[in-house]
């Protein structure tokens, strides 16, 4: 019988990604109304020895396989080092990060251990013993509660939605083969091209200051550069200013750009197109900054200010040097 | 050589999304059906590679009956034939009964590369591409923003967080396409009556002898969750007072800086 709520911790550069320590707290909190044990995978080379931070968000096991062809990520590697130790131990729940790798890992894994999958999700509890959890469907114009009906029941958690709660438990560490066939492993990296722009990615960033159409153009974000650098914030844009080739296609928020989840969004110049929320919705606070009153963003802002954004992001941003100073 | 491009037939993007009043879908009422966007950047890869290879592109979706016109957009972009996979019992289906759809499909056909779109905008999934790339046994590069072939290997280019990845894998393998891979081309008139003629199978499920069983099903459609309702500050009027005031707002009520 399947039992166990599963995490698959994800690091780089042998450190946790914050995801990790997400999916550890979530799992607990499931764990606990089940009855059952959080355990977490790991996978990589040399990582043996940040494993045990993982107890500290309530994982009672960890299950390590450390080797060198787990180092830097490849499909082929995780998923058949994933597959293997879940399928030798058969648990109830497997909970992954929406992140770029945790969304290639676990939909490799769905057709490897033949369950279902309930991605990006913004909730997850437990329902008559069973995993319902609860993700956006078309771009967030409504969303769907979705069950299992296989295990393990598998389900990706949106990153920067759920919280890292501690919870100190074992965090024990019991080392596996991953067994990985050489032949098996297909696919190779053969260059990684650095962002060394310093900045944090959009999916990662705590604050971001985004710029649409009223920016007029690419020297409009000069002041959202600035204000983004007091408040240690990441910049970003939608469609439109993409579109127009003012910033690049990875500056862009919305349904066909990035999700983001950021603790604050400042958006300056953007109506609001649903295409846009798509991808900002899941911000804990929202600030409109436009001059038409009538734009869609203010329906979903949290705070909104109908006025010349050229004129109130600069003031802006000086407020902010006096209280950050 | 020879290609296959996925493709599912989607709500358009700007599509009002009307949840039933008891929560078991979406109505469908009035909906425009696109190409899923995505699956436009894999239909328009293929084709290029065809250009540049020679060979034959293949379409294939897994779609009620109005999915064919779908299809048929393909043919008429320039791919050269296409299967249908039709049968109710794959409505509502998840990632892997669909995969498995697929993969019957394509198994009994001889390929070098499967193009998918990364996600679909109606669930937004994107687990199709790697499932199916799981069953027919071939390595996957998703998310794919530039390809580029030599000889027996191709290589993507992968955006991940604060880098980008260019990753080789030999063929056969399964690209999914992201934004930013190409530019589709419209299907102009000439295209639209050859694709008319061009031959499109439609399978059953017992034709392709599956058996739909869905894993993961959605067992209730709600509107999305409602923000508590904002406030429009106006301060004194000014463009300073209002920044002076969202600054104390996000200070001391919000605590967000």
């Amino acid at each position: 019988m399947a039992k166990g709520v599963w995490i698959v911790a994800e690091q780089r550069d042998g450190a946790f990604r914050k995801i990790s320590f997400e999916l550890a707290s979530t799992a607990r909190r499931l764990a606990d109304q089940l009855g059952e044990e959080v355990c977490a995978v790991l996978c990589g080379a040399g990582v043996e020895g940040i494993a045990a931070e993982l107890g500290k968000y309530g994982v009672e096991k960890v299950f390590v396989a450390d080797n060198p062809a787990l180092e830097p990520y490849t499909t082929d590697a995780h998923a058949a080092a994933v597959a293997k130790v879940v399928k030798e131990n058969d648990p109830s729940i497997l909970l992954i990060g929406a992140s770029t790798q945790g969304k290639d890992l676990s939909a490799r894994l769905v057709g490897k251990l033949a369950t279902g999958l309930a991605t990006d999700c913004t909730d997850v509890k437990i329902a008559d013993g069973r995993l319902l959890a609860v993700r956006p469907m078309y771009a967030g114009k409504c969303f769907g509660e979705v069950t299992i009906a296989s295990f393990p029941q598998m389900a990706t958690l949106r990153p920067n939605v759920f919280p890292a709660v501690e919870s100190p438990k074992a965090g024990t560490v019991v080392k596996f083969d991953a067994g990985l066939d050489p032949g098996q492993l297909k696919t190779k990296i053969v260059e990684v091209q650095k962002d060394t722009s310093g900045k944090v990615d959009l999916t990662e960033a705590n604050i971001i200051v985004s710029g649409g159409r009223g920016m007029k153009g690419p020297e409009g974000y000069a002041i959202l550069e600035e204000l983004a650098a007091v408040l240690g914030a990441t910049v970003g844009a939608s469609r439109a200013a993409v579109d127009a080739g003012w910033r690049p296609q990875s500056d862009q928020v919305g349904q066909t750009g990035k999700v983001v989840s950021p603790n604050l969004y400042i958006a300056c110049g953007i109506s609001g197109a649903i295409q846009h929320l798509a991808g900002m919705s899941s911000s804990k606070f929202i600030v409109a900054i436009n001059k038409d009153p009538e734009a869609p963003i203010f329906a979903k802002a949290d705070y909104g200010i109908v006025d010349d954004l050229f004129k109130v992001v600069p003031e802006f941003t000086k407020e902010c040097k006096k209280l950050l100073a | 050589m020879n290609i296959v491009a996925c493709v599912k037939q989607v709500p358009d993007t700007e599509a009002q999304i009307k949840v039933k009043p008891d929560g078991s879908g979406i109505d469908e009422g009035g909906i425009k059906w696109v190409m899923n966007p995505y699956d436009e950047f894999g239909v328009e890869e293929a084709l290029r590679l065809k250009e540049k290879n020679g060979g034959e592109v293949t379409i294939v979706s897994v779609g009620p009956a109005r999915a064919m016109e779908t299809i048929r957009t393909a043919l008429a972009m320039g791919a050269d034939k296409g299967i249908h996979i039709c049968d109710p019992g794959f409505d509502g289906a998840d990632a892997y009964t669909t995969a498995t759809a697929l993969a019957a499909a394509i198994k009994g056909i001889s390929f070098d590369i499967i193009f998918c779109g990364q996600r679909a905008i109606d669930d937004d999934s994107g687990q199709v591409g790697a499932v199916l790339a799981e069953l027919l046994g071939i390595p996957q590069i998703t998310l794919v923003t530039k390809l580029e072939k030599n000889g027996e290997t191709v290589k993507g280019l992968k955006p991940i967080e604060g880098a980008q990845l260019l990753i080789e894998s030999p063929l056969p393998c399964m690209i999914t396409a992201q934004k930013g891979l190409n530019e589709p081309r419209f299907a102009n008139l000439p295209g639209i009556m050859k694709a008319k003629k061009k031959p499109v199978d439609v399978k059953d499920a017992a034709a392709l002898g599956v058996t739909p069983a869905v894993k993961a099903k959605v067992v209730r459609f709600t509107a999305p969750p409602a923000r508590a309702a904002g406030k429009i500050l106006c301060a004194d009027g000014t463009p300073e007072g209002k920044a002076a005031e969202l600054a104390k707002l996000l200070r001391e009520e919000a605590k967000v800086i």
